[in-house]
């Protein structure tokens, strides 16, 4: 996994809630047995209409939008358990999303993507929102380490939370299975006492 | 003070309690299909470590299958190949396969009741959300992302944190043709699609009391559909008499000494929940959703809500676009274009059941194409001996293979673009039946009667239904 300590980017906004991971990778794009590529696909049927053609008004089609980060709205990455949701976001580019509210299993699945999810308030939401659409060139810069999230011309910033295990991790570009190898041991002896 | 089932099950899967609180916590069963594991291996193979415990793994090819002629090569390449992938990964790890073919193949939220192979107070995992189902024999099951499969693999361990407690009590009497699918919508109807998110949930209460295993493995299914991590009952005399005399359920003094152990698990009367909810059973009538996602569903003869009744007003409007409804409307009397019978939500043999003794000696309506596609091979064969398949391929009804077919729309299983589907699926997601597909979430009862007569009905309003309500 890739390490993540801070970033300063501009940001693509996409203020819909709800966005399930069917949205952010449709079914029929599972079919792959590596992890690459996916980013191809990401949003595909509100990207692209029946013929294959770019939607003007979709977001990721907006000339004047792009970056590393991910704005959206209430309750991202609901539905289903697919990492490919994660994996898409990641492989299109994105480094960071942040809502308001994130499903569990993809909040998960994107922090051993190495792709970090930031959870802030909805009003923080609602600022970060308007500060992209009144200019799409506003930077925003993440900082891990303190776990802080900010719009420096605009003088906004809110701290956001993650879990200490899961923050040492992306700043050194961990993952749990390495973790979990050494705790071998354990494991065994956790089986030795463990009735049938 | 006393512990909920949920508790006493976790705390006896604790490895190791971490800094931070962060829990490893050891995984009975793992079951795997083709879509979420060929990364996990790969990510074995790249580290050169083995599955750790390949018989406490099973794995089954499902998602993306034909359902048509799975005796023959499938003919999409890369279908074929995922699915070859699982052949070979499993023997590769020693995992034993249940592929095309075999008779134990389907569905794998089926299979794992259906062999007793999921039994109360284990730990099950498998990359795919519906992994709750299998909390209704009592268990904690949940479904994880593929970096967590080969976490599984490498060690049979997950490092988690500990979820939130919540408990949904629904006491009282249902009233006719309210089936399982109907309380968990109603549920889900109530508390949102993010309402459980950060929770395991366990339902509690006479109408789950009174539930077939079928049942509650339908109510179980949909937990995710709330943004629970996952759903439970405790396993009472129903869940043992299921377990009993199943291919790898213990037998003899072995079962006798398990059903001791189960006993010991429902929750103490003391135990503290984070949250509960009550509901009464006499509120509840049959479902229908409306929207895009499943916590926009309204009884069978309610109308739609109005802009200035919800919460998220743009998702609201987006969602009746899609669908190609208005607000205020009352679904009663939409033409449909499809009935899909199946997915590890409603595709067991007591829903077959169901559905051929309504349309037994009917005819389906000429507007509708209608398939069933059964859990599993055991599902499919079992309708078979007991003529099930006669009775509704009699009624118009396409008759196939088992797989999670237009439940997503991976396979060639797609409902055409604009199209409306009657389902007994799980999710009504934009796209999710195939792009533009538009889905109605239903009990099999509710896709039955709506299939004969091509229109959203009242199944109630039927006299002649009135011994199966």
């Amino acid at each position: 996994m890739e390490k993540f300590t801070t970033l300063q980017s501009t940001a693509v906004p996409l203020p819909i809630e709800n966005v399930d991971t069917d949205q952010i990778i449709p079914a029929r794009f599972l079919k792959a047995t590596s992890r690459e590529g996916f980013g191809e696909n990401l949003f595909c049927d509100w990207r692209y209409d029946s013929n294959g053609q770019a939607r003007p008004d979709f977001v990721l089609n907006n000339p004047l939008y792009s970056g590393k980060i991910l704005i959206a709205g209430r309750n991202f990455g609901s539905g289903s358990s697919r990492e490919h949701a994660a994996w898409a976001i990641y492989d299109y580019g994105f480094r960071v999303v942040v809502s308001s509210f994130f499903a569990d299993i993809f909040k998960g699945n994107a922090l051993n993507t190495g792709l970090l999810p930031i959870e802030i308030s909805e009003s923080f939401l609602q600022q970060l929102l308007s500060a992209v659409h009144a200019n799409p060139k506003t930077l925003f810069r993440v900082d891990l380490e303190n776990q802080e999230l900010a719009v420096p011309d605009r003088g906004l910033s809110e701290t956001f939370e993650i879990h200490p295990y899961k923050k040492m991790c992306l700043l050194n570009g961990y993952d749990d299975i390495d973790y979990l190898i050494s705790l071998k041991d354990r494991i065994l002896a956790f089986e030795e006492q463990k009735p049938a | 003070m006393g512990k909920t089932i949920f508790e006493k099950i976790w705390d006896a899967h604790v490895v190791a309690t971490e800094k931070g609180g962060i829990e490893v916590l050891y995984i009975d069963r793992h079951f795997i299909h083709e879509v979420t594991s060929p990364q996990a291996f790969s990510e074995l193979e790249k580290r050169g470590l083995p599955l750790f415990r390949p018989e406490q793994t099973v794995a089954t090819a499902d998602h993306n299958v034909p359902t048509w002629n799975q005796h023959l090569p499938i003919p999409d390449p890369l279908s074929r190949k995922q699915v070859n992938t699982l052949e070979e990964n499993c023997r590769k790890f020693g995992v034993t396969h249940y592929g095309l073919g075999h008779p134990h193949q389907g569905i794998v939220h089926v299979i794992g009741p259906e062999l007793g192979i999921t039994q109360p107070g284990m730990t099950i995992v498998c990359g795919d959300s519906h992994t709750s189902t299998h909390g209704a024999f009592g268990t904690v099951a949940f479904g994880i992302g593929t970096s967590q499969v080969a976490m599984v693999m490498a060690s049979q361990c997950l490092l988690l944190n500990r979820p939130k407690k919540m408990r949904i009590t629904v006491n009282g009497q249902t009233g006719p043709g309210v089936f399982p699918k109907d309380v968990i919508l109603y549920i889900i109807s109530k508390l949102g699609t993010g309402g459980g998110t950060g929770h395991f949930v366990e339902y509690a209460g006479d109408v789950f009391r009174n539930m077939s295993m079928e049942g509650r493995m339908t109510v179980c299914n949909m937990s995710i559909e709330m943004g629970a991590r996952g759903g439970l009952i405790a396993p009472d005399q129903t869940t043992f008499d299921y377990i009993k005399g199943r291919k790898f359920a213990p037998s003899g003094e072995a079962f006798d000494q398990a059903v001791a152990y189960w006993k010991t698990l429902p929750s103490d009367e003391d135990a503290v929940f984070d949250t509960e909810y009550h509901f009464d059973a006499a509120d509840i009538e049959p479902m229908i959703t409306y929207g895009t996602n499943p916590g926009m569903g309204i009884k069978i003869t309610g109308r739609i809500p109005q802009l200035d009744e919800v919460s998220s007003k743009e998702n609201f409007r987006k969602s009746l676009e899609y669908m190609g409804l208005q607000p205020g409307m009352s679904l009663l009397g939409k033409k449909i274009d499809h009935v899909f019978i199946g997915s590890c939500t409603n595709s067991r043999i007591e829903d077959l059941r169901l559905v051929a003794r309504i349309v037994k000696g009917r005819r389906k309506a000429a507007n509708v194409q209608a398939m069933i596609v059964p859990g599993s091979r055991q599902v499919a064969d079992q309708a078979r001996e007991e003529g099930i398949d006669q009775v509704l391929r009699e009624a118009g009804f396409q008759m196939r293979e088992a797989g999670c077919s237009a439940c997503l729309g991976m396979n060639e299983d797609k409902i055409p673009p604009g199209e409306y589907c009657v389902s007994t699926s799980n999710r009504n997601f934009e796209g999710r039946q195939g792009p533009g597909a538009r889905t109605f979430l239903v009990s099999p009862l509710l896709a039955a009667v709506i299939a004969l007569e091509g229109r959203i009905v009242d199944a109630r309003t039927y006299a002649e239904l009135a011994d199966v309500l």
